[in-house]
């Protein structure tokens, strides 16, 4: 191996890293360290002037490693990994120190053990840089078919764009009709509109496309496989399907939340509906003109409760357990979140009431009124037709009872009046938040995929890659990743069908080359490791192991285990990460 | 002095003593879930004590106990080992892999006389920022207590 000629370079991120970790002395001290050549500090390393400074750097100083100190590699180890390509230096020769997410950001109140720390980073990552080496990228055929999870509104928008394209598009949906929650929905905000004139053209044309077929009333039972060739198995009635795609949009959805029975008494008074429910009687005409509708928002949201994890010491966050210690608040059943929808949907039903039945008395209970963008013109619209909008406080909720007439008694403490009105109701509709689903759990397991704080699907990342699932070749649309109205929902599949349509179109994918490599010399042929892979990637013959690249995704399980140390793992190799445990401690 | 008051302030000293050391944690992640729950501490500005280091492999089912072991022996007062939770692993059972090995592990550090709060293993999703941040404090706390690692090779009295 040629003798390693390193160069750093620490990123100030802004004043994300440098407004804590003294920059400048990481850079002097990553100078000191053994084969490097060169270090400098960059405002921002991502920038084009961070980028042509790297360039220039490997050129001028023979670099033949890269260390970048800066943010995740989750994020941006591809872009400097290109960069260091287009300087002619082997993409796996490059090696990213996370002094951001992993260090600035969570000691922010304490700069000098941060730059202590961001030392002993540059310092670990350097060490593992000195044993990196070229490596070689497997390329693997990509099917130019498609699986599309989820029949509603965002799951047939990614399957009429890429079926448009030309792709095959498997659409799988578990009820027996398509449409999802846009199909219950009876009018949409804020144009009230039909929800029909924005579903039924969708489903017409996704049922007329050569290109999709549909499973209606589909259950999956397997997903395995990688990107480019995902094996699928589904039933549908008796009859077992399997698939072969190249790529799959989750489209999967959320589920209306249901508040438990007894909660503002739903389940116990027949008067007391979910804002769903609302929306169906007023759509199939089951309303009467009523005297007065009262609403109830952030129902089964907003609630302060948090994920819950299995520590028993770590069921709260520290901010919820101090809130309810001094409220001496109920713990409140529901989810922790803004479902961003419910407050544009009280006021669209509560127009559409008063509309109807001018006469009508609409009050809306609320805590907080969230009527973002263009919507708080919606909000002017239904003050003008006499809605009324009353705050409530959280920890004083509405109290309903029944009342004489098949009417509900519905008292709450009036912040404004400050004073406790009472309002005898013809029906109660309680506004609860999109959720996702049990079944989110299983389909997360089947994909590999991870489940957020919330538990919707989590995007890669929020911001930079806010439709792509972690795994390659999964994408997400609609709300599977959080509560979404349904033009957000409709601009994230088509989002999610064109991230999956270059996939297809390139026909090919070079996949990383972090594959098991096995010292013939060394292996014994003692089977462990075809007993142990996942994959099926290595076979014993003639006494040795020998593997399939191909079919390697690259874990270490194997290597790990092998009892005479003879497998290597291509850019996790024993040595690179023990050269970095070594490290951490000098 | 009265021999209460004395033996007080001795467990005072000894108290400030552990207090004043500051362990240093190797935490090894997977790329996947654990990583990415570190990361998501980060972005949610969950602050924690600064005595972690990361090693990133590609799936806990990577980590060979030696890896644990060279790190004590190192130095390291602790090591935290993460991965995604049963069921949720990107490689399918890796992490099931590393659990079993885990545990022949913990039964060497046994006999070798490791106190057995210095290893630890947990699942960290994706999602899991706050678990993340709280299992550092926690682990942080918990070695601080035992104080320096006697395994560490220049800690090791020659006899």
């Amino acid at each position: 191996m040629e003798e390693p000629t390193i160069g750093v370079f620490v990123c100030h991120c802004g004043i994300n890293i440098g407004g804590i970790v003294n920059v400048p002395e990481v850079v002097e001290y990553a100078k000191t360290l053994p084969n490097v050549a060169w270090a400098e500090g960059n405002l921002y390393t991502c920038s084009e002037a961070g980028l042509s400074s790297i360039k220039d750097a490997i050129k001028k100083n023979g670099l033949n490693r890269v260390v970048v100190a800066s943010c995740t590699p989750r994020t941006h180890e591809p872009l400097f990994r290109s960069t260091c390509e287009e300087a002619g230096l082997n993409k796996y020769l490059f090696e990213m120190a996370n002094i951001r997410e992993q260090c600035s950001w969570v000691h922010s109140h304490e700069p000098e053990e941060a730059t202590t720390k961001a030392k002993d980073i540059v310092r670990m990552a350097v060490a593992r840089s000195r044993w990196l080496e070229p490596q070689d990228e497997p390329e693997v055929d990509v099917a130019d078919s498609a699986m599309v999870i989820g029949g509603g509104i965002s799951g047939l928008m990614a399957a009429v764009s890429m079926a448009s394209q030309g792709f095959k598009v498997h659409l799988v949906e578990k009820e027996p009709q398509l449409g999802g929650i846009t199909r219950r929905l009876g009018k949409i905000y804020p144009t009230l509109q039909d929800s029909s004139d924005i579903i039924d053209p969708v489903i017409k044309a996704a049922t007329a496309s050569e290109n999709i077929r549909i499973y209606t009333s589909a259950t999956l039972k397997d997903i395995s496989g990688y990107v480019g060739n995902f094996k699928v198995s589904l039933k549908k009635g008796t009859e077992d399907t399997r698939l072969e795609v190249g790529t799959i949009v989750l489209a999967s959805g959320a589920l209306n939340y249901e508040p438990p029975k007894g909660s503002f008494q739903y389940g116990v008074l027949d008067k007391v509906v979910t804002q769903l429910q609302l929306e169906e009687m007023l759509t199939q005409g089951k309303l009467a003109e009523p005297e007065r509708v009262l609403m109830i928002q952030c129902v089964g949201s907003r609630t302060g409760e948090v994920w819950t994890y299995e520590l028993s010491d770590m069921t709260q966050s520290f901010a919820a357990r101090l809130l309810s210690k001094i409220l001496g608040a109920k713990k409140e059943e529901g989810w922790p979140y803004c479902s961003k929808i419910c407050c544009m949907n009280a006021i669209k039903n509560a127009i559409r009431i008063k509309e109807q039945w001018p006469k009508a008395h609409v009050d809306i209970l609320f805590s907080d009124l969230r009527t973002y963008k263009e919507y708080e013109d919606f909000y002017r619209r239904a003050r003008a037709l006499e809605v009324k909008f009353i705050r409530y406080i959280r920890e004083i909720p509405p109290e309903i009872t029944e009342a004489p007439d098949k009417k509900v008694k519905v008292t709450v403490y009036d912040t404004l009046a400050g004073v406790e009105t009472e309002f005898l109701c013809d029906l109660v509709a309680l506004s609860t938040p999109l959720c996702p689903s049990k079944e989110d759990v299983m389909l997360a397991r089947m994909l590999k995929v991870p489940l957020g704080p919330d538990g919707f699907f989590m995007e890669a990342h929020p911001k930079l890659r806010p439709v792509d699932c972690q795994s390659d070749g999964i994408f997400i649309a609609g709300t599977a990743c959080g509560p979404k109205d349904i033009p957000e929902s409709i601009i994230s599949a088509k989002a999610a069908a064109a991230r999956a349509s270059i996939l297809m179109a390139n026909r090919k994918l070079k996949t990383e080359a972090l594959t098991a490599d096995v010292d013939t010399d060394l292996c014994m042929g003692c089977g462990l490791c075809e007993e142990l892979c996942p994959y099926g990637a290595h076979k014993i013959e003639g006494g040795k192991s020998k593997t399939v690249a191909a079919l390697c995704r690259g874990c270490g399980v194997c290597a790990a285990d092998c009892p005479r140390r003879a497998i290597t793992m291509r850019h996790y190799s024993d040595r690179q990460i023990l050269a970095q445990v070594e490290a951490m401690m000098t | 002095m009265s021999e209460a008051e004395s033996a007080s302030s001795a467990g005072d000293m000894a108290k400030a003593e552990r207090a004043s050391f500051d362990p240093r944690i190797l935490v090894f992640t997977c790329n996947w879930c654990s990583y990415a729950g570190a990361d998501l501490a980060g972005t949610s500005r969950l602050q924690y004590p600064p005595n972690a280091r990361i090693v990133r492999t590609m799936c806990s089912g990577r980590i060979d106990p030696v890896f644990v072991l060279e790190a004590l022996k190192d130095g390291a007062d602790g090591v935290l080992v993460t991965g995604c939770h049963p069921g949720d692993c990107h490689y399918v059972k890796g992490n099931f892999r590393a659990e079993k090995r885990f545990h022949f592990l913990k039964m060497a550090l046994k006999q070798l006389g490791v106190e057995e709060d210095r290893v630890r293993l947990a699942w960290v999703s994706a999602g899991e920022g706050e678990k993340f941040s709280l299992l550092i404090r926690d682990i942080t706390e918990k070695v601080r207590e035992l104080g320096p690692n006697p395994f560490k090779s220049s800690n090791v009295k020659s006899t």
